[in-house]
């Protein structure tokens, strides 16, 4: 190369870093981060917010839960997703680092067990599910099913999900160590669809095609009830979810550090405002109401 | 006279500039091992070596009691690995064989870029095919309900080392002196013979090398495993089992992890062990090579 080249070349990288600092610098998106099961809902309520408010940029992340609430102790996000509750000893690491954590409801999650549309079966109890996941049952036929081996499918441990299965489902025992760790909820559905042993779980978010309504197919969402005596409600079911009647709902969390401020106290009030939640119904969620949605009005003040 | 001082001077300055280029990539190597060793030791406040290494047992998040224990997950990295050496091994050199000895020079010159561009194929892409193409097909040959499991790791992992091993087999045969393969066939060698007996011992140190340099690439690839695999944390016991390797424990846990706990602390220790490990193999590899070519001379 010669000199003169060599020359051009140094120039035109300088002018290259330059830029890109200056690219960064300028923007400044709201970072919202964790949640797997909630990454493709906030994804489109952020696109439709965005499509109203072009001067308030949002980037979207998952992860898990773990990765949100982690993010947020670390500095990396603003808004952090989770699908559990936060565990007190993330919320003692908050306050020693002075974050103080404000959380608002974003949508209800029926969690959905879902199995191959081959398996016959069609419901089951909260602890056949807890049993199975223990792998304390490792033949379909224990609980009614065929004579068929269980094959596990389950997302990681910085899942939410995961985590919310463990404490109310698994009854806080661990996991089978045969469970298929998944990378998302998107790859459990790929899973079972191929295995006609496959039991995993998901947000119900997931499983409803969203053109025509109804569940994928190839998929089999199953019956949950409490105990044997319980009657059994799918999580598609609106009234079972919103009345506490199916088993394993549970609310779709936001959190801030302290009172949202600029882009994210637009957001968040856009999503529990009617415009958010009916967006939140599209994706096959359940909006938020009563106590939960009280205190996320009290929260964004 | 004074033109003459410039030139040495700027002699100098560029013998300095490589020099320094030189002593940068030890010290990035010696920085990342004192990084490594910094991060790792601390777990060992909490976990007691010897339990780390022979516990099988890998739960940190537990509800009852963490337990750290990663020889599952030495015996997946393992288990996969040689898996995809024994499938690489003898498909590369018999491929390498081919392009430099049999194949007329315009195949040659068409396959080996091909062969080279294999390995530009991003991890994702090919695990993305252990998903949705190597896995049904083992399902079905081995009549379990899932393909996700370390026989399915190691095709995959064999396929991406194939272009390393092949690319640099072939040039280390084609650099055997032509005067070798020439002696061989006036001696009334068969070109098998000559192959066989003569180009493939005389290559043999760079096709040692070739499968060092694959088995590496396997050793430390994550993401293809992380997806194909199953990641479940059970003890292997045979290929068609889900395995969790130890790449993709530290992949899936790293990012979710509070910073400065033993948790955190002791996935740079499965680090640390898995450096060290491939670090053995390279240093076998390089004494077993210098040995053979002594015996050369």
């Amino acid at each position: 190369m010669s000199n003169k080249m060599m020359k051009i070349a140094v120039v035109i990288q300088l002018v290259i870093a330059l830029a890109g600092g200056m690219l960064l610098l300028g923007q400044k998106m709201l970072q919202v981060k964790g949640s797997d099961t909630m990454v493709n809902l906030v994804q489109i309520l952020a696109e439709k917010y965005m499509e109203k408010n072009p001067k308030q940029p949002i980037a979207v992340l998952g992860g898990g839960s773990g990765t949100g609430v982690t993010g947020m102790l670390n500095g990396t996000c603003e808004i952090a997703n989770t699908s559990r509750d936060w565990k007190q000893k993330e919320l003692d690491q908050a306050w020693e680092k002075g974050i103080k954590p404000r959380f608002f409801a974003v949508a209800i999650d029926g969690l959905s067990v879902i199995v191959n549309e081959k398996n016959p079966l069609t419901k089951l109890t909260m602890d056949q599910v807890g049993a199975i996941y223990r792998g304390e049952v490792k033949n379909w036929k224990a609980v009614g099913g065929p004579d068929m081996k269980v094959s596990l499918y389950g997302r990681q441990s910085n899942s939410g999900t995961y985590v919310f299965l463990m404490e109310h489902v698994l009854k806080n025992k661990p996991y089978s160590t045969d469970m298929k760790e998944m990378n998302g909820n998107a790859q459990i559905i790929e899973g079972v669809l191929a295995d006609v042993g496959a039991i995993g779980y998901v947000g119900v978010g997931y499983i409803v095609d969203k053109e025509t309504g109804k569940p994928m197919k190839g998929l089999k969402v199953l019956n949950i009830n409490k105990d044997e005596k319980a009657e059994a409600f799918s999580p598609l079911d609106k009234a079972a979810v919103d009345s506490g009647a199916y088993p394993v709902s549970r609310p779709l969390w936001m959190a801030t550090n302290g009172t949202p401020k600029g882009t994210a106290a637009g957001f968040l009030a856009w999503i529990v405002g009617p415009e958010g939640q009916k967006v939140v119904e599209a994706e096959g969620f359940y909006p938020v109401g009563g106590k939960l949605m009280e205190q996320n009005l009290k929260n964004l003040k | 006279m004074k033109r003459q001082r410039l030139r040495q001077l700027k002699e100098r300055a560029i013998k300095a500039f490589f020099l320094a280029n030189g002593l940068l990539s030890i010290f990035v190597l010696l920085g990342i091992f004192a990084l490594l060793l910094y991060t790792a030791v601390p777990a060992f406040r909490d976990i007691k070596i010897g339990e780390f290494l022979t516990t099988k047992l890998w739960d940190p998040t537990s509800p009852l009691k963490p337990v750290y224990g990663i020889l599952s997950q030495i015996m997946s990295t393992f288990l996969v690995t040689v898996g995809a050496l024994v499938i690489a091994i003898p498909v590369g050199i018999g491929v390498a064989a081919y392009l430099s000895d049999v194949a007329h020079w315009r195949v040659r010159e068409i396959v080996k870029p091909v062969v080279e561009i294999l390995a530009g194929i991003p991890s994702v892409v090919v695990g993305f095919l252990g998903i949705v193409l190597v896995g049904p097909f083992l399902a079905k040959i081995s009549g379990q309900s899932h393909g996700l499991n370390a026989l399915n790791g190691s095709i995959l992992l064999a396929i991406m080392s194939l272009p390393t091993i092949i690319s640099i087999s072939e040039d280390s045969l084609s650099a055997v002196p032509q005067a070798y393969s020439e002696a061989s066939l006036a001696l009334a060698g068969s070109r098998w013979q000559t192959l066989i007996r003569v180009k493939i011992p005389a290559a043999l140190s760079g096709i040692i090398a070739a499968v060092m340099l694959g088995m590496g690439r396997a050793i430390g690839e994550t993401m293809t495993v992380l997806m194909a695999t199953g990641n479940a944390r059970s003890f292997p016991t045979g290929f068609f089992q889900s395995v969790r390797t130890m790449t993709s424990n530290i992949a899936i846990e790293l990012g979710e992890v509070p910073y400065y706990t033993t948790h955190y602390y002791a996935l740079f220790a499965i680090g640390l062990v898995l450096f060290i490990m491939t670090f053995i193999v390279n240093l076998i590899a390089d004494v077993v090579l210098r040995k053979y070519q002594e015996r050369e001379l």
